[in-house]
């Protein structure tokens, strides 16, 4: 039994006057023990989407089942099951770190004590601050707290909804270890995110956007799958070389990418010669032939849709 | 002015700059210089001391010590003066929702006392620009989030300030409207704006000039990236970034 | 089931506990409003100074000046033979108020059945002013109905009084009720309404929403803590009334406290019913001040007599729970009367209470609204 099905899921909502398709046919499964990421900017979708698999909105159009139960009729069943850390931190600012993990684990008719194991090693970080209020911890700390809280009633899939934005790189880093800990487990994990990097570490990725799912596979698979000729190019003016780039007919694509920018070839182009031959003048010109990143690739799939 | 051809080369001097509340020092004597045109990367952890400085060069908080000015103005004696000649866009807050487009960009001009004249060539070659014309009198609640930073940049920058503030302008936007964000940036540089960019995206650390890394209210590090990597033998900015922030002792937010 | 419903109050309970500010507005207001409405109401002025202009020097003149001399309010301190006089008096700060008695004030009551008298108040403290002039008012108003006994054609001696804020004089203990109604309202319908849609603001209705937490003990375990808050509030403006402006318990303590009980779950079920249906604390906030606060205080009884509305004002005001409430605790407080009397009222909050929860239970949402 697979831990999450999506069948052709469409929801759209009113914006004023205008009609919004948050999520146009988006279908997908998540196996048992999968850590699978939803990777997209802010708008794709993701939020809708986690809302109606874990119970708290209804889908237009199309089924879903998380665990084997149908989201729509078996709800009490999910929410059961599920733990569920939302976009914002869900965490009462004014109850200390202690409090907020007993009263979370009392409605989930559990107790702290009987699922210690499976937060301890989380939870040692936080005990330092166990009466403190949740408000003054610091984000990377929020969101260990909210992980600990989501966890407590050990549940069999676990969504996380956007649990990084807003929290600096070094806590991010120690977040995704800790995810991957859990799924060592044997918990499902289905996560958001707008972080690119982050995809990296998930097993399967679907990349979102408008709505839509635009690709979904490992995250190596995507990257192996991109086809055409990439380069880095860099040079003393950055900036003049952009425009360079992106006037050239041999490229179908410029744009920056750290120190330097990428050039997504057209197919068939003899590449690196016809790199170096337009781009004579440029000062201190490098050229290197690169693989591309998931971000090459969900720059390429945006294009394409 | 103390020192005219110090300011003629740099739009921001920070000279021990520091804050205190309480026992807690949430900035602890920065010293650096921006120059003019510059595009300057301001990084840190949560809760390195970022958002304070940053307040304090905007002439939003008074420094508890040590001196600053921005575009030539002290920021602690001459706050007024500082917030006529900068701009400052934030993730968190940039463009009334509940506005139209060009009700958003005339409000803003209006702030700055543009005139009505200035005001209305001036919206028409930003709405051109950013190929809005078909959306200007849409409500800004409807646009795409990509679309509404490259509108409250090009709204940030309206009044031609010195120095633009941007405080981590691209959180949340898909990877290529935060391209064309950067282009933005990197094309306002190019006419002479000074740029003081925060961010969580190590990649974009890569665009700026130079970089600052604060940790625990100190500037820790601070050169261009090439240079940041070499020094800390580090493959990418995000180790580099990695490697300092570890350092960090402070926990607080 | 039980624990979960225990865990749930004890968390409210901290909400409440460490909102130091709040708290102390929860506690504070009943005081405080027990006590300035108290102070300014039973502080009563005697012997003020006041002078008399008597225009009219008769029978009947002399006997209304005796009258006002009698009240313990009024010392006369002079008689002056013009109203003219009466500045230079007021300007040493001598009076506090002149009677101005017209000529023929008796032959007008006997051939007109009618006439008037003037009163003019020293308003530089506008409470003490105000105060004497309605004492007048009153005074006045004693001797037109003695003077009437036995009348066919009655007479009037009309008053003209500058201030015309008008408390009635012997009804001064209605405030303690109205108090009472206005504190419970508060707590528990603003607070309560607040408390939900909290929730809803800050992102942890999300995660309560999935878990498998009854609707129904939410609300249960909401409004716990303030009905238990509204208890404590019940005791104190009590014990306040009683010994501190001397206002005796005329009925049953129990019954009074039980219905006070009554009326605290009616405004906690129509806080609940507010939050359900709204989604930030600004809207709660405001549905519960614009539909209930004032209504609570214009269409109660409590500030302005309702036999006196306009037709539509009075079916209204049957709409307001605090005026079933306000009648119950004048009737069983100060008039001391039992069930018999109030079942009609009591009824009508019990209805009131069960529809106002029905709907709220109805109306919580199970799932998040659509945007």
């Amino acid at each position: 039994m697979k831990a999450i099905t999506a069948e052709n899921i469409r929801k759209s909502y009113k914006n004023g006057k205008e009609t919004v398709e948050a999520l146009r046919s988006v279908s997908f499964s998540v196996d048992r023990g999968e850590l699978f990421g939803c990777i997209g900017p802010d708008g794709a979708g993701k939020t809708t989407l986690f809302r109606i698999l874990v119970t708290l909105l209804l889908a237009d159009e199309g089924r879903a089942t998380v665990d084997g139960f149908e989201v729509v009729k078996e709800y009490p069943e999910i929410r059961r099951r599920v733990g569920y850390m939302p976009g914002r931190f869900s965490l009462y600012q004014d109850l200390s770190v202690q409090e907020n993990l007993e009263f979370y684990a009392t409605i989930f008719r559990t107790s702290v004590k009987e699922n210690y194991h499976l937060i301890k090693d989380i939870y040692v970080q936080l005990e330092p601050f166990a009466s403190r209020p949740a408000g003054k911890l610091s984000g990377g700390m929020k969101q260990k707290l909210a992980l600990c809280c989501a966890l407590i009633h050990k549940p069999t899939v676990l969504f996380l909804d956007e649990p990084t934005t807003g929290v600096d790189a070094v806590s991010r880093k120690e977040f995704w270890e800790m995810l991957k800990r859990l799924k060592q487990q044997g918990i499902s994990i289905l996560v958001s995110t707008p972080y690119m990097d982050e995809a990296s570490l998930c097993d399967r990725i679907a990349m979102m956007h408008d709505g839509q799912f635009l690709k979904t596979d490992s995250p190596q698979n995507i990257t192996r799958n991109f086809q055409q000729p990439l380069f880095a190019v860099k040079s003393g003016d950055m900036f003049e070389l952009l425009h360079r780039l992106k006037k050239m007919e041999g490229i179908q694509n410029a744009y920056p990418f750290g120190e330097y920018h990428h050039a997504v070839m057209k197919s068939g182009m003899d590449t690196e010669a016809y790199l170096r031959e337009h781009l004579a003048e440029s000062p201190d010109l490098e050229i290197l032939p690169v693989r591309a990143d998931i971000e090459d690739c969900f720059i390429h799939e945006m294009q394409k849709h | 002015m103390k020192n005219p051809e110090k300011h003629y080369e740099y739009a921001i001097t920070a000279d021990a700059l520091s804050k205190h509340f309480g026992d807690f020092t949430a900035v602890d004597r920065i010293t650096f210089n921006v120059r003019r045109g510059e595009i300057f990367g301001f990084l840190g952890a949560n809760g390195a001391g970022k958002t304070t400085a940053m307040r304090m060069l905007c002439g939003l908080s008074k420094p508890s010590s040590g001196e600053a000015t921005v575009a030539g103005y002290d920021v602690a004696a001459q706050p007024e003066d500082i917030k006529r000649n900068i701009g400052y866009m934030s993730q968190k807050f940039s463009l009334y929702e509940d506005l139209t487009v060009t009700e958003n960009i005339r409000f803003f001009a209006g702030i700055y006392g543009l005139s009505d004249a200035a005001i209305r060539e001036k919206s028409a070659s930003l709405l051109r620009h950013l190929q809005l014309e078909a959306e200007k009198n849409k409500l800004v609640q409807s646009l795409p989030l990509g679309w509404k930073q490259k509108l409250a940049f090009s709204i940030a920058i309206i009044h031609e300030p010195k120095i633009v503030f941007l405080d981590e302008p691209t959180g949340g936007v898909d990877p290529l409207t935060r391209r064309e964000f950067w282009e933005m940036i990197y094309t306002s540089a190019r006419q002479g704006t000074t740029i003081f960019v925060t961010t969580h995206y190590m990649d974009e650390a890569e665009y700026c000039h130079r970089v600052s890394i604060m940790v625990d209210g100190r500037i820790a590090a601070l050169d261009t990236p090439a240079a940041l990597k070499k020094h800390f033998g580090a493959a990418s900015m995000n180790e580099v970034f990695l490697q300092l922030a570890r350092q960090a002792t402070r926990q607080a937010d | 089931m039980k624990e979960q419903f225990l865990a749930f109050v004890r968390k409210e309970w901290f909400h409440i506990w460490r909102d130091k500010k709040t708290l102390f507005i929860l506690f504070g207001l009943p005081v405080v409003q027990i006590i300035i409405f108290g102070f300014a109401l039973t502080n009563e002025i005697k012997n003020a100074r006041i002078a008399v202009v008597d225009r009219s020097r008769d029978a009947l003149s002399q006997q209304y000046i005796q009258r006002i001399e009698a009240s313990r309010y009024f010392d006369i301190e002079s008689m002056l033979g013009s109203a003219n006089e009466a500045d230079a008096e007021f300007r040493k700060g001598k009076i506090k108020l002149v009677v101005v008695i017209p000529e023929n004030f008796g032959s007008d009551i006997r051939h007109q059945n009618k006439t008037q008298v003037q009163v003019i108040a020293d308003v530089s403290d506008p409470n003490t002013g105000t105060t004497l002039g309605t004492y007048i008012q009153a005074i006045t108003a004693d001797f037109q109905s003695d003077i009437n006994q036995g009348q066919k054609l009655p007479y009037t001696i009309q008053p003209e009084v500058r201030m015309l804020y008008n408390p009635q004089l012997k009804g001064a203990y209605n405030f303690v009720p109205g108090v009472m109604a206005m504190v419970l309202m508060l707590i528990c319908t603003l607070m309560t309404s607040i408390a939900i849609v909290k929730e809803k603001e800050t992102g942890t209705m999300e995660v309560l929403l999935v878990s498998p937490l009854k609707p129904v003990l939410v609300i249960l375990a909401k409004s716990t803590p303030y009905l238990l808050l509204s208890a404590v509030n019940i005791v104190s403006i009590l014990l306040l009334s009683v010994f501190v402006l001397g206002l005796p318990i005329a009925g049953n303590l129990a019954l009074l406290i039980g219905l006070s009980l009554l009326f605290t779950i009616t405004s906690l079920s129509f806080g609940m019913l507010i939050s359900s249906i709204t989604a930030s604390q600004q809207t709660a906030m405001l549905i519960s001040l614009m539909g209930l606060f004032l209504p609570t205080l214009m269409l109660s009884g409590f500030m302005f007599p309702i036999e006196n509305m306009p037709l539509p004002l009075k079916v209204m005001s049957n709409l307001v729970p605090a005026k079933w409430y306000f009648f119950i605790v004048k009737a069983v407080m100060i008039k001391g009367v039992g069930m018999a009397i109030i079942w009609k009222e009591t009824l009508i909050l019990t209805v009131m209470t069960i529809v106002f929860l029905a709907l709220s239970i109805r109306k919580y949402n199970i799932r998040l609204a659509n945007h």
